[in-house]
């Protein structure tokens, strides 16, 4: 589904990707950890195209879409959700996935009807509300959400787009226990039906959802493998889990 | 046209290259630093041209009136800062050009109940008066070789001060930081009620030198904030070197373009189609060249951040 | 009934029964008054589009407005006096220059887009200034006014009254179905949160230089309409001071709004009207008191009428 190769982003001295290789193959949770500092953003940055990679390709579905920005990749199926909740603030919950519908619907070069009362998008966006469990959240206003209504609208955005690929960065940022849960729950859900990158912290989360584990060091990819693999590599062990892990 | 002629207009086009750089060194300084978009930058350019006419005119000193017309912009500007341009840092770029929007209006309409609606015109001390021959032959007036070299000189000081002074360093790393440096205990405000200060007093400078050469009256901030802001964009915001290339670009530019395009064109096409289309293009050649380098970089030549 | 179709209902009737309330009470000045708050109304629309709701401080739209009576103008010192081709020209025209310098100033943004839309709106007023065939800086009279082939005499003021507000309350109401249609709702999206409209795969590059070139057009029709208001061109339509008085209705009436340009340019000019009967140097009172309203008073009046 997803094949990146030697992909290089460099910040003046600061080499943030280092010839990355990495796959995800279709319908497989394909998550990224690493320290602090490691280059996940930036990684995320280059998959999403919000950043030009230095050097590499990336090859998405067959296709090369190293050259396409943002949202020629958006509406080839490639979602993404933000590490920091970027939702639109002075819309409601309902108008928020509406406006995902509305992007994946083709262009929007609709001057007369009323796009708040089109029933094309107002259905497709309340199932989706629905399904992330914000169904009764439709109509208030984003900027009134709780943080963690935030990060499912996020994922309902993502969603929204009848992606074939979720880039998921950090979805479980600055949960609390219930809600993370309920995430983590939902995530599975979403398991079999899209192929998932997603980037976590919380290595509960990680090793519980998981088909494969890639760690990334320094910009480095150090390895890639099952999760167990990756639990008890010497390498991994040393450079993130802490030398007594 | 010869090319003692073409020299003169060069030298004429640096000189109001210089004279541009005056007021876009101050301005870019306060975009890149304080994030303010400041349109009254004209209105302190014509205050500072008033206050010299009305020094010399009350003491019957030239260089009194020069000294009134910088230190009076410097207070005029400080105090402003203090007044209409606190509320606005943090607000957003379209409050602040409103605003000082409405403050153009006001210093314009403020100077002509003062001195009325017609042009002053300022006489030049003898020393000042007068032509020097070049060396191509022809001359040139005394006081606008004055006008260029210290604008040079300006700029040789400002390149020291924001390199080689402590200041400068503070306000390069105000640029930067704003809240760490104040975090460090150095005093924002009255760092920025500086920066905004002194921009002002540089655009009074050039405000009292335009004085002799151009017509002094309300209004004539805004003709050249224009021409102020292309060079901005050209150069770059926040950046002094870009203000001064773009300056000397945009100046020499558009002097030579107005001095030669017409006759450059009658060459290739008929007088009267030369008449009409010299000076509208001799009058757009500056945007156009703004179009061409914003085409080629969106941030102008020399980006500061 | 809601507020705002009150408002709508109010603000329509009032308007309709101005002319022969003026005439009948002696003063026809008013009518003239009226007709041009309406004209700078449209103008103050379309800017309010891409500014209050598309977030795009253009700080040049006074030049489409120049553009619009020039075309008027310039077609009639031809002997093109038909409205019927005038006016399309004029739209037109704005439209085509809105593309070609929307296409350059929309890839930059905040402090460069402001600066670069008034450098090309001045471009076009030194223009119109250079130009001395058609007056130069006094501008020149209109040889006559646009000919509708006997449907409509833009010499009669009422007639041309009535005219103006039936254009003004359909341009209100078509933008305002425009602002909430699907490429309304992106326009505005890329306001609120830009990256996020990338992310799911809006390009607001080409839906903010359509904006841009509709409000260049819609403005290009007010500027026709204000040519035969005053039966008079000058270059000083396009400049920056008429750039900033559009700009200070769309605020003061309330961005994002479909009456605030509207309220706003009602209030400005009248208030214009007050200070100018004061004194002759009512720009010293002027200034002031749109810089405390920027400071202080940032909702605008169509808050108040939740309209």
């Amino acid at each position: 589904m997803l094949e990146v190769r030697g992909l290089t982003k460099s910040f003046g001295a600061l080499r943030a990707s280092d010839a990355i290789d990495f796959e995800v193959r279709e319908g497989e949770t394909h998550a990224v950890i690493g320290p602090n500092g490691a280059g996940k953003t930036t990684f995320i940055g280059q998959l999403a195209g919000d950043l030009r990679p230095d050097a590499g390709r990336i090859v998405f579905a067959s296709e090369d879409i190293t050259a396409l920005p943002a949202p020629r990749r958006a509406r080839k199926g490639l979602a993404r959700s933000f590490q920091i909740t970027s939702v639109y603030q002075d819309f409601t919950a309902l108008e928020n996935v509406m406006l995902a519908v509305q992007a994946q619907a083709g262009h929007s070069f609709r001057f007369w009807r009323d796009a708040r009362r089109d029933g094309e998008l107002i259905a497709p966006a309340k199932r989706i509300l629905e399904d992330v469990g914000l169904g009764e959240r439709g109509d208030v206003l984003a900027a009134s959400m709780s943080h963690g209504e935030h990060r499912q609208l996020e994922i309902a955005m993502a969603l929204a787009l009848r992606p074939r690929l979720l880039l998921l960065d950090e979805p479980m940022a600055g949960m609390g226990i219930e809600d993370s849960r309920r995430m983590i729950d939902f995530l599975g859900k979403l398991k079999r039906r899209y192929s998932i990158v997603l980037v976590e912290h919380d290595m509960d989360a990680v090793f519980r959802l998981a088909d494969r584990i890639s760690v990334l060091v320094y910009g480095r990819l150090i390895a890639t493998g099952e999760p167990e693999a990756i639990r008890a590599h010497p390498d991994v062990r040393t450079a993130y889990l802490g030398e007594d892990a | 046209m010869t090319w003692a002629l073409v020299f003169e207009q060069l030298l004429n086009g640096l000189q109001y290259g210089v004279m541009l750089f005056l007021m876009a060194a101050g301005l870019t300084l306060v975009l890149g630093i304080m994030n303010l978009v400041n349109l009254a930058h004209g209105a302190l350019y014509m205050v500072g041209a008033y206050l010299a006419v009305a020094g010399t005119q009350w003491t019957g000193s030239y260089l009194a009136g020069v000294a009134l017309g910088f230190a009076g912009t410097l207070l005029v500007g400080m105090a402003l800062e203090v007044i209409t341009m606190r509320p606005l840092y943090g607000r957003d770029h379209l409050d602040q050009v409103l605003v000082t929007f409405g403050l153009i209006l006001f210093f314009n309409e403020l100077v002509a109940i003062i001195w009325g609606r017609g042009s002053l015109y300022t006489s030049l001390p003898s020393w000042l008066q007068g032509h020097i021959d070049l060396f191509t032959g022809s001359r040139y007036p005394v006081y606008r070789m004055v006008v260029l070299a210290v604008g040079l000189a300006v700029a040789v000081l400002l390149w020291y001060v924001v390199t080689r002074t402590r200041l400068g360093m503070l306000i390069r790393a105000g640029a930067a930081n704003r809240t760490m440096v104040a975090a460090l205990g150095v005093n924002i405000r009255l760092l920025y009620t500086v920066v905004f200060g002194f921009g002002a007093a540089l655009a009074g400078l050039a405000g009292l030198m335009a004085g002799p050469i151009y017509a002094v009256q309300p209004g004539m901030g805004e003709l050249i904030l224009i021409q102020v802001f292309v060079v901005i964009v050209i150069g770059g915001i926040g950046s002094i070197r870009g203000a001064l290339v773009g300056a000397i670009i945009v100046g020499v530019v558009d002097t030579l373009g107005r001095a030669f395009l017409r006759p450059v064109l009658a060459t290739a096409i008929s007088a009267t189609a030369a008449d009409a289309a010299g000076p509208a293009l001799a009058s757009m050649l500056i945007y156009l060249l703004m179009a061409v380098v914003l085409a080629l970089k969106p941030a102008g030549l020399f980006q500061s951040r | 009934m809601k507020r705002g179709a009150l408002f709508w209902i109010v603000v329509t009737v009032a308007l309709t029964v101005l002319p022969p309330i003026a005439g009948a009470l002696g003063q026809p000045f008013y009518i003239d008054l009226v007709r041009r708050m309406m004209i700078l109304a449209i103008a103050a629309t379309s800017l309010n589009f891409i500014l209050g709701y598309g977030g795009m401080v253009s700080f040049g739209h006074a030049a489409y407005l120049g553009l619009g009576a020039y075309s008027v103008g310039i077609l009639g010192f031809y002997g093109i006096t038909s409205g019927w081709l005038q006016w399309p020209v004029a739209i037109g025209a704005s439209a085509l220059v809105a593309l070609a310098i929307g296409a350059v100033s929309i890839r930059t943004s905040g402090v460069y887009f402001i600066m670069i839309t008034l450098a090309f709106a001045q471009m076009l007023y030194y223009l119109g200034i250079s130009l001395e065939v058609f007056g130069g800086d006094d501008g020149m009279r209109l040889r006559s006014r646009s000919q509708f082939s006997g449907l409509i005499d833009l010499g009669d003021a009422v007639s041309f009254y009535y005219l103006c507000l039936v254009l003004m309350l359909v341009i209100i109401f078509a933008t305002h179905r425009m602002v909430n249609s699907r490429f309304g709702m992106v326009i505005r999206a890329a306001k609120s949160n830009e990256a996020r409209s990338r992310a799911i795969g809006f390009s607001p590059y080409r839906y903010r230089l359509t904006a841009f070139v509709i409000a260049g057009a819609i403005c290009g029709l007010a500027g026709a309409l204000y040519a035969n208001h005053t039966n008079y061109i000058t270059p000083g339509l396009a400049s920056w001071v008429q750039s900033g008085d559009l700009m200070f209705m769309v605020i003061l009436g309330g961005m994002a709004s479909a009456a605030g340009p509207m309220l706003g340019a009602f209030v400005l000019l009248i208030a214009e009207e007050i200070l100018k009967g004061w004194t002759e140097h009512w720009q010293v009172i002027l200034g002031p008191l749109l810089v405390l309203s920027v400071i202080f008073f940032k909702r605008g009046l169509a808050g108040i009428f939740h309209a």
